[in-house]
């Protein structure tokens, strides 16, 4: 039995690099300071739908094959595809995001990962307007307003609260931990009265709780960090904010453009924008703007709803409008732990961050054109390499048709949807736990992943599995008598 | 491999040669005193032979690099580099990706690059890149003006303690050299604020710039580091900020001994204004070249103008913020807890511009007013000046008079008012070109193996086709810069890369590193200390921070043994 410390989780953004595991017989059996997700991850490696055997379809029915026969294949899909894509990237190591790049420069392929159905909105907007933010332990030494709009961090990235904004300790701001306690207490105290007033006096209840409904949130003014949540529904997140927003659905770019016009010390002629009272929204800009230091982190809730980039535009350029008055910054949350990995290593080797397509034999950029859902949309593509990734469970219905309709070859650890629907499959090491490799956390720090045990027999990490297809492709295009 | 150089005119100001006909043999990559006959001959005949070129201070790799390159997808969109048999493809100008950073450098004959500040939170993302940048050898400065530790223990007087801690960074981070950027303005900045002056007390921590470079200063010197401390002053493009820079040069005075740098001033130009406003905005460099001529404790490098599009990018999270609000362009910012901060903006230099006219203006002035080269060397601080592929053009400027007259007629009136170019009539000789872009660099670097074609140096050569004979530069420097653009032979560690300005073959080059060994106790105190009080600082793990040597594609540590 062995304790192996400082492990970096491979689930989310957070990138959390101080989980502690312990191994027995090669099997991870205790998780300590993960959340959910990463103990169920650490825990599930061996186990749980595990691709074990290189498979390739014969007559509609998954073969098991070696790998030089299964690389072989994929390899012969590649290079005698016209206009490939080469899809997912975020669940593994850069290291194998590289060779991934040069497979596709060598294919003339598409190169896309999944920003392009997630945050590649923000990735659009600091193309337009930049973006004003810091790494994580800035926040959590300083911020003493924190804003989660359009995202969900108690369910989505669960210890982000506690590692980096208003349950950690930083060197000048103290974690609010006692503080969402008693606010705890009093909401149990609340639901009390409200359950006993429904009892005792069913016709006079609305006037109560109108007047609970009308008393202004006291924990704007306090001391110490702040926590306020934007969303369209009462989030566990917002549960425990000392200021919740409830914005209309698809309302969001107004209320930035309102909470803009009053950092700038603009009149609001309206009484609600987006379904908020404006009195609340001075109260919230108040303190936005009288913060030492402010941080909002921004979801899907904005990428995702209508305006999409416009909507994170104007998010941007709230922030930048604060920080004419104070410190301010902005962060998007990331989701998969290396998506950011995928955007770093494909902006420095090509240029651009997702949506790279080298069919001219050099690097290209055109979302909207270059982006792998609208070129499988406009059925474009006739083959496809997914690493990392599942987009027959989560791409739109017609793009995935195209997708399965054409040579399919999937890298991945699990028999997911997607891998279920490959021509060829090839099984890969979990980077992070079976494979070592770099990854970047959401505010683009790099931090290492740990190989803990042993992947199961004969299973490789996708940077080798991807260097073996490469090699391959190279040949077969130099019996072919290409050059290049 | 043995290869023979024969019969150029050799440029090796290290080792006093100006011009020789002389031959140069290497060896297993490095150049020796000569070969047997079976060695392959370049014919230089007619040709300039240099030491490969080294480059003090380009934002090549890193975390704002990149950020930098995300952001501008329109500086890609005009520059392509197709694929071909031996490169990868990429795209360009102002911010290369790493395959097209090492070509175009080594089409120049370029053949060592120092990447000027590595956030030492993100030293892994820098040496990444590095790693991807081909041909060249490269190192990067990780930024400690503002670390906070090293604010922490100067403030506490504690000297010895900073320098241990600061060994344990360079080695933690794989770095070169200590940077300082705006120091003490960037933790200001970490709340919104900024410091004024070399004297102006930093938030929360209570010492002031002088103190930090002083301290770091001593440091340096404890460490025994190859290169001097690398500083962006304080008030860098501030209107009278020139005094700033003097006063930054007066501090270390009494720190210099035996007449050897012990600062480098890096990027001047910036640091080199004087006037009130924009308005009365002129040239501060007469002042700094004359006290240049009258020490010499101080290295600094140009960081000159080109009238182009290009993009900006330093740790001075504050003038970068600055820079934003007076040209409205995008603006990213990125704080690197505990340590350092960065900005990003692009800018356009125009001719037209009263004050973009005067910055060009000042660059030159002070590479020529200075006079002697091994004391002021050529940088754009690339990007943000320009991109280093207008280099030739800077070296054409300063070995030809009507070069300069030329770009002087398309100048706001105002600026050409009040420059003092028309009454400078130096033209620099190759020999001084040499040490202008090759020896003066790597001297003040510290790099014993670089910068020239001494018996033992590493076989970085480049070969021009210059024919100094027949070729009058001041007269001819479209000739200059078209030669200096594309290299007739760039040989790398031995190896010919390029040929006729093509890329022959896609190598890796060395990252260096030094390699900082103190006293054995000392090694273990310092390990403890750090791991203590890890998670208290950052947000990663004491384990996961250092960068292991994994990460260089060629690790080359340069061992040295520390003082303390």
């Amino acid at each position: 039995m062995s304790v192996v410390k400082a492990v970096t989780c491979p689930v989310c953004g957070c990138l959390c690099d101080d989980i502690e595991l312990t191994i027995e017989n090669g099997r991870i059996t205790k998780v300590k300071n993960g959340c959910a997700m990463s103990e169920a991850k650490f825990t599930s490696h061996c186990c749980e739908h595990r691709v074990t055997k290189p498979l390739i379809r014969k007559d509609g029915k998954f073969v098991e094959v070696t790998l030089e026969e299964a690389v072989r294949k994929a390899a012969e899909i590649l290079a005698n595809a016209k206009y490939p894509v080469l899809y997912g990237w975020s669940c593994t190591s850069c290291e194998a995001i590289k060779v991934g790049i040069e497979l596709a420069e060598e294919v003339g392929g598409i190169i896309d990962n999944t920003s392009v159905v997630c945050h590649g909105p923000s990735v659009l907007s600091v193309q337009q307007v930049g973006i004003p933010s810091c790494t994580l332990g800035q926040v959590r030494h300083r911020a003493d307003l924190i804003i989660y709009w359009g995202c969900d961090p108690w369910s989505a990235h669960p210890r982000h609260i506690e590692r980096y904004t208003a349950f950690s300790e930083g060197r000048f701001e103290k974690s609010t931990w006692r503080g969402y306690l008693n606010k705890m207490k009093a909401l149990m105290g609340r639901k009390k009265i409200e359950s006993a007033l429904r009892r005792l006096a069913p016709k006079k209840r609305s006037q109560v709780m109108e007047h609970y409904e009308r008393a202004p949130y006291p924990y704007i003014s306090k001391e110490g960090r702040k926590l306020i949540v934007v969303d369209v529904r009462r989030t566990k997140t917002a549960e425990i904010a000392d200021y919740f927003i409830q914005v209309e659905p698809n309302r969001d770019y107004e209320l930035l453009k309102a909470m803009r016009a009053l950092v700038r010390d603009h009149e609001l002629e309206v009484d609600k924008v987006a379904g908020v009272p404006v009195e609340y929204l001075e109260d919230v800009v108040d303190a936005m703007v009288s913060c030492d230091f402010g941080a909002l982190f921004f979801g899907l809730g904005l990428t995702m709803s209508s305006g999409k980039l416009k909507n994170v535009e104007e998010a941007i350029r709230l922030t930048r409008d604060l920080n004419m008055r104070t410190k301010f910054i902005i962060m998007p949350m990331r989701g998969h732990y290396n998506v950011e990995g995928a955007n770093v290593v494909s902006a420095w080797e090509t240029g651009y961050p997702y949506a790279v397509d080298f069919s001219l034999g050099y690097p290209r950029y055109n979302p909207g054109e270059t982006t792998v859902v609208d070129v499988l949309l406009r059925k474009e593509s006739d083959a496809a390499l997914i690493v990392a990734s599942d987009p027959v469970s989560n791409f739109p219905q017609a793009a995935a048709e195209h997708l399965t309709a054409n040579p399919l070859i999937v890298i991945d650890s699990h028999m997911n949807i997607t891998a279920r629907m490959a021509d060829v499959l090839i099984p890969s090491a979990i980077v992070g736990i079976e494979a070592e490799g770099t990854a970047y956390r959401m505010d683009h720090v790099p931090i290492p992943m740990k190989k803990v045990v042993d992947p199961p027999d004969g299973i490789l990490p996708d940077e080798e599995i991807l260097r073996l297809i490469l090699k391959e492709v190279k040949k077969i295009k130099s019996e072919r008598g290409h050059s290049g | 491999m043995e290869l023979l150089i024969k019969n150029g005119f050799v440029y090796d100001p290290i080792n006093g040669i100006n011009g020789e006909r002389m031959d140069i043999a290497v060896k297993d990559g490095k150049i020796v005193k000569d070969v047997g006959s079976r060695a392959k001959v370049i014919d230089a005949s007619g040709m300039v032979v240099m030491p490969g070129g080294v480059d003090i201070h380009s934002h090549i790799a890193g975390g704002k690099v990149n950020s930098g390159r995300i952001l501008r997808p329109e500086d890609h969109y005009k520059d392509v580099e197709p694929k071909t048999a031996t490169t990868r493809s990429g795209v360009g100008y102002s911010i290369p990706s790493t395959f097209t950073t090492g070509y175009r450098y080594a089409r120049m004959g370029y053949t060592t690059v120092m990447d000027p500040a590595m956030p030492p939170l993100e030293a892994r993302h820098t040496h990444e890149e590095l790693s991807d940048t081909p041909i060249i050898d490269k190192a990067s400065y990780p930024l400690l003006g503002d670390w906070w530790f090293v604010l922490e223990y100067l403030r506490n007087g504690e000297l010895e303690e900073c320098a241990r801690h600061v060994a344990w960074m360079i080695k933690a981070t794989k770095g070169y050299a200590i940077k300082l950027v705006n120091p003490g303005g960037l933790e200001a900045w970490g709340f919104g604020r900024n410091v004024h002056s070399i004297d102006d007390p930093v938030p929360n921590f209570g010492l002031t710039p002088r103190e930090i470079i002083r301290g770091l200063c001593k440091v340096n010197k404890l460490l025994n580091l190859p290169h001097t401390i690398h500083v962006h002053t304080n008030n860098l493009g501030v209107p009278g900020n020139y005094l700033t820079t003097l006063e930054t040069l007066k501090c270390v005075e009494d720190l210099a001994n035996d007449g050897k740098p012990v600062i480098h001033i890096t990027h001047c130009q910036f640091s080199a204004f004087k006037g009130e406003d924009w308005r009365t905005f002129e040239s501060g460099a007469e002042e700094i070249a004359n006290y240049m001529n009258a020490h010499s404790h101080v290295t600094m490098d140009m960081g000159q103008i080109i009238f182009t599009d290009t993009t900006t990018m330093t740790a001075d999270g504050p003038f970068q913020y600055t820079l934003y609000t007076l040209s409205g362009n995008k603006w990213i910012n990125h704080d690197v807890e505990t340590e350092t901060s960065a900005g990003i903006v692009p800018f356009h230099y125009r001719p037209k511009s009263a004050v973009h006219a005067t910055q060009w203006s000042i660059g030159l002035e002070l590479a020529l007013l200075i006079k002697d080269p091994w004391k002021m060397v050529l940088s754009t601080d690339h990007p943000n000046a320009g991109p280093f592929i207008a280099y030739p053009m800077i070296i054409a400027w300063l070995m030809s008079r009507k070069a300069r007259e030329e770009n002087f007629k398309k100048l706001h009136k105002r600026a050409q008012k009040k420059s003092l170019l028309p009454s400078i009539d130096r033209e620099m000789s190759l020999y001084e070109i040499a040490i202008m872009t090759r020896a003066g660099q790597a001297r003040a670097l510290g790099l014993k193996n670089k910068g020239h074609l001494g018996i033992g140096a590493d076989a970085d050569i480049a070969i021009y086709n210059i024919n100094p004979e027949n070729l009058d530069p001041s007269r001819d420097y479209e000739a200059i810069i078209y030669a200096f653009r594309n290299a007739a032979y760039t040989i790398k560690s031995g190896d010919l890369v390029v040929k006729n300005g093509k890329v022959l073959k896609h190598v890796p080059g060395a990252t260096l590193w030094v390699n900082v060994q103190l006293c054995k106790p000392c090694e273990i105190e310092v390990d403890a200390d750090m791991k203590r009080k890890f998670k208290e600082y950052w947000t990663v793990e004491y384990e996961n921070y250092p960068v292991s040597e994994g990460y260089l594609a060629i690790s080359s540590p340069i061992n040295v043994e520390a003082d303390v």
